[in-house]
């Protein structure tokens, strides 16, 4: 028995970048754009998807809902009567803190891409592992609330920092915290300098058509490029 | 706790590379700007590596620090501290010239004395 040494220099993620790219190529085919809904877990990623999804204009919207148990989030989406599709990490997958290109792609035949213009993808809520795995999206948008506190960009700078759209929910509760805005943006600037923000309340539906206009828009441009 | 999803996404790498063969080092090159606490990853490494082909592997980590470098005026920096825009123009087109990585870069395998042709 004697020891060889082999040389490899390969990054560990391009595995996962590989059958994203494939899921990737697959949503283009279809004509479908796709986003990747991320936060801390009680963000307000449903809640935000639930003020949108069954109004945006001439749009198709479908809805992949990642969760480590359970189909809660997936009913509350299914009674507004758009498609939704719950993909588990817990059975089979180890109940991962996060959906990888692989598990998406094992879902891929359960989505009704033909009937589609726009998949949502929501995430685990979690804001390191997520961060790292691209599951075949065209633009990440993550939901940051202010209950969290104004450090979270410099705690989690790669979900920050990989993200197309921060939203910024529960704007409606900060005359009762003591949640420092500015200093928030500001630390958002340092990781993601000048990334697109907006503040929202899926409670009081401040910024909502704000942010069902972005999603709208996303969805024609990406269409119109496929 | 990222570190047990990474760890995953080495073996899987290191697998295919080692062809079945028992491997007892794995050299990482890993970016400052993944946030990996060495000690959490070599831990959730060897827990990972069970009943794999790397059981038993050293896991050896050789940090980068992170270094940007501006699209608009060339300048070059290291960070310490997760800071996008350019010192010198201002401007945040800047790129990750090195920091953002998790490279495999080499492993060690055992090999037997006379390999049967495959």
């Amino acid at each position: 028995m004697h020891r060889t040494k082999v040389k490899i220099v390969e990054e560990a993620l391009d595995a996962n970048n590989t059958i994203a790219r494939a899921n990737r190529d697959d949503f283009d085919r279809a004509g479908v754009t796709v986003v990747n809904f991320m936060s801390a877990p009680g963000a307000g990623k449903t809640s935000l998807l639930e003020r949108v999804v069954g109004s945006l204009p001439g749009v198709r919207v479908g809805v992949l809902e990642g969760d480590v148990q359970g189909s809660l989030d997936a009913d509350r989406l299914a009674s507004l009567h758009v498609p939704v599709t719950q993909l588990n990490t817990d059975p089979g997958f180890g109940g991962e803190c996060h959906l990888d290109a692989n598990m998406v792609r094992s879902a891929l035949g359960d989505l009704p891409l033909g009937e589609i213009d726009l998949l949502v993808i929501e995430n685990v809520g979690n804001l390191v592992c997520p961060a790292e795995f691209r599951v075949g999206e065209d633009c990440r948008v993550m939901v940051s609330s202010v209950t969290e506190g104004e450090d979270k960009p410099l705690k989690y700078p790669l979900m920050f920092r990989t993200c197309d759209l921060v939203l910024v929910n529960k704007v409606d509760l900060l005359p009762h915290l003591d949640y420092d805005l500015d200093k928030f943006l500001s630390n958002l600037d340092q990781v993601h300098p000048d990334v697109e923000r907006m503040l929202v309340s899926a409670r009081t539906g401040e910024g909502i058509d704000a942010w069902r206009a972005w999603l709208t828009s996303v969805a024609a441009r990406e269409g119109a490029l496929a | 706790m990222h570190e047990l999803s990474l760890s995953g996404a080495i073996v899987k790498t290191v697998e295919k590379h080692a062809e079945g063969r028992r491997v007892t080092v794995v050299r990482l090159r890993v970016g400052s700007l993944r946030q990996v606490v060495p000690d959490t990853l070599a831990f959730s490494f060897q827990f990972v590596a069970r009943g794999t082909v790397c059981e038993g592997a050293r896991l050896e980590q050789e940090l980068v620090r992170a270094s940007l470098r501006c699209n608009d005026c060339a300048h070059e920096w290291t960070i310490e501290i997760p800071a996008f825009r350019c010192p010198a123009c201002g401007t945040s087109d800047v790129a990750v010239a090195s920091g953002d990585e998790l490279l495999v870069e080499s492993i060690e395998v055992e090999e037997a004395e006379c390999i049967a042709p495959r």
